[in-house]
């Protein structure tokens, strides 16, 4: 554990302020990313919606960034390699202010620089383009070296699906992260158990996880990707030394997570919610996560 | 005894074990250039995918090793990677065989590298079937045509030592990535000294008005001795170095074609889809009227031999060059 806390500690009247905070942009990240479903057509909610409290955690309390200064040398990078997630981190990017967040209701659209997946050309606060599974870690690797090569202070954070991991490039990367000794790189497993297909371990198995990733020399955090309590104290966990393991957080979560009906479903990778069924999501995200349906969600 | 065994391995490899004669042997020059460069240019720095001695990035790794990173046998993470470190505002180089770079990682270079702008050079040595014997797995005779059809990425090709030299100075300060078409570093030379280039735009080394010859990388050296041979005989050849083929040089195809009258291109890579391709393209969309004939390996996957035997082989070499020159004559004539 790290010698001083960035975040308030439990119990204490500031910590439930930040939590009660976070857990009101975690909703705005899955109100947002149901909105812009709608102007597209279709679109990942419960690939995003297992990853609101993560998203709200990282741009609300834990990255360093300027909205006003996007390629500040020394900002956090966060590297979205699920970039099919895109959908519910432009929403967080206007409204920390990197741009005006009506651009966001033309997305998908003709000429609009929001699409299913991040462009870092064409928007602000995005710091790497991303669509293609298993790049991003590489790229985050290399992210980290380029501070090392630099002597800038900057972490780097990877957010991978757990589908993903599929891909052989994110363990040559898991190689690299471990012989660089790249303590800067943060690795974020959005551990929602659904590849498109279905359940990870039915399609292609990425258990034992976390015996994975320290078999490859990484730091390994468990916690439940919906507790924001947890998420910040493994914020609060990870070593801060630059030359060290590479750490990887796996953030047990739901796919769908808020929408019961979504909750677990494959069927839900992309959809798109019409009539009252819309109305009615709306309004099941605004009375916040609710207890899981019996039986949990994934079994 | 270890020596002579070695020195034998190597004759046998360069063809000189059967009597053919071995091309002159620059060294592999990349390294100890970027680590001139690098010397008063702090964004530069160079990966290699364990091929630090082959490619002789070793030379670089010795005097910059904190900006030297070997990623293993892993081509795809490296291009990643290259990539990555290109947005924290570095100059990456990469450096492994043409095959693996433009065939294995050839989604990381579209993806990650062209439509991000990163300006990533990719250092492609060991093209074409400089590889000889190592066969298909080794060969890269794609590669120009996969990386022409990528979007703002610059395809270059380099001759020499010199014209490698030439071409990582002129990379520095030019956006977006590139592709840099290597031999195997034991190619002949074409430039005594480095010339003057600029990415895009060609170089006329020997004039001429019965035939334009239009070669890039290792043919330029043959091309050029081929047409030696045809001067013998009262044809003069023109001899363009396409050293960029993409963005490729309009002008200087469109001049060939209206003050020749007959193209030939020479390029060590299947004739589908690369510097013939282009040239042919380029004739077609101007409308212009000659005689082209595009020379390289004729969409075969080709046979097993020592690069020199090869080249023989597929009349890649001075003479066979020449003989193809003397087709095109016959029937452009």
């Amino acid at each position: 554990m790290s010698t001083s806390s960035k975040y308030p500690p439990r119990g204490t009247p500031e910590r439930e302020q930040l939590v009660e905070r976070l857990r009101d942009r975690a909703k705005f990240v899955r109100l947002e990313t149901v909105r812009l479903t709608r102007i597209a057509g279709a679109g990942h909610y419960t690939s995003t919606f297992s990853a609101a409290e993560l998203f709200a955690a990282l741009y609300y309390a834990e990255l360093r960034y300027r909205p006003d200064e996007p390629d500040w040398p020394d900002r956090d990078r966060f590297v979205l390699s699920k970039g099919h997630a895109a959908i519910g981190l432009y929403p967080v990017l206007a409204d920390v202010g990197f741009f005006d967040g009506a651009l966001l209701d033309d997305y998908t659209r003709l000429d609009s620089s929001f699409g299913d997946h991040p462009d870092m050309r064409k928007i602000d606060g995005i710091d790497f383009s991303s669509g293609s599974l298993g790049h991003g870690l590489s790229v985050s690797v290399g992210m980290a070296l380029g501070a090392r090569v630099q002597g800038r202070p900057f972490r780097v954070y990877c957010m991978m699906g757990d589908g993903e991991l599929a891909e052989g490039q994110i363990w040559e990367a898991a190689m690299a992260a471990r012989q660089f000794e790249l303590g800067a790189l943060v690795g974020i497993v959005d551990r929602n158990h659904l590849s498109i297909d279905g359940d990870t371990e039915s399609v292609m198995g990425v258990e034992p996880l976390a015996a994975r990733f320290e078999s490859f020399g990484w730091k390994v955090f468990q916690i439940d990707g919906h507790d924001l309590d947890e998420i910040l104290d493994v914020f609060d966990a990870l070593e801060t030394a630059a030359v060290g393991p590479p750490q990887v957080v796996i953030a047990d979560t739901v796919k769908g997570r808020g929408v019961r009906r979504m909750e677990g479903d494959r069927e839900w990778h992309v959809g798109n919610l019409q009539g009252t069924d819309y109305d009615d999501v709306i309004a099941e995200i605004e009375c916040g996560l609710q207890p899981l349906a019996a039986g949990g969600a994934d079994g | 005894m270890a020596d002579t065994t070695a020195q034998q391995i190597s004759d046998t490899f360069r063809g000189t074990a059967r009597g053919i004669e071995a091309r002159t042997i620059p060294a592999f020059v990349a390294g100890e250039e970027l680590a001139d460069l690098a010397d008063s240019d702090p964004r530069i720095v160079v990966l290699t995918a364990d091929l630090a001695h082959a490619n002789r990035t070793i030379d670089f790794a010795a005097r910059h090793p904190e900006r030297f990173f070997n990623v293993g046998v892993a081509e795809q993470n490296m291009v990643s990677i290259a990539a990555g470190l290109a947005s924290t505002g570095l100059v990456p180089f990469a450096a492994t065989f043409a095959a693996y770079l433009a065939l294995l990682a050839c989604e990381q270079i579209r993806t990650d590298c062209a439509y991000t702008g990163m300006p990533v050079r990719l250092l492609a040595h060991h093209s074409g079937m400089s590889l000889g014997y190592y066969g298909t797995s080794h060969h890269a005779l794609e590669d120009l045509g996969i990386m022409r059809s990528i979007a703002e990425l610059t395809v270059v090709c380099a001759a020499d030592a010199n014209e490698l030299r030439a071409i990582l100075r002129r990379s520095l300060d030019r956006p977006g990535p590139m592709y840099i078409r290597l031999g195997r570093g034991r190619d002949a030379d074409v430039y005594p000294d480095v010339p003057a280039l600029e990415i895009g735009k060609a170089i006329r080394l020997r004039e001429g008005g019965d035939l334009t010859i239009i070669a890039t990388g290792s043919e330029v050296r043959a091309s050029l001795d081929a047409a030696e041979g045809l001067a013998a005989d009262g044809v003069e050849a023109r001899v363009v170095d396409m050293h960029t083929v993409d963005p490729l040089d309009r002008d200087e195809v469109l001049a060939a074609a209206e003050e020749t009258g007959a193209i030939l291109t020479v390029e060590e890579h299947n004739v589908t889809g690369g510097l013939g391709s282009a040239v042919a393209e380029t004739l077609a969309d101007a409308g212009a009227r000659a005689t082209l004939r595009r020379h390289g390996i004729h969409d075969v996957h080709v046979v097993l031999g020592p690069p020199a035997a090869l080249y023989n082989r597929y009349r890649l070499d001075a003479v066979g060059v020449e003989a193809v020159a003397r087709e095109v004559i016959g029937s452009h004539g």
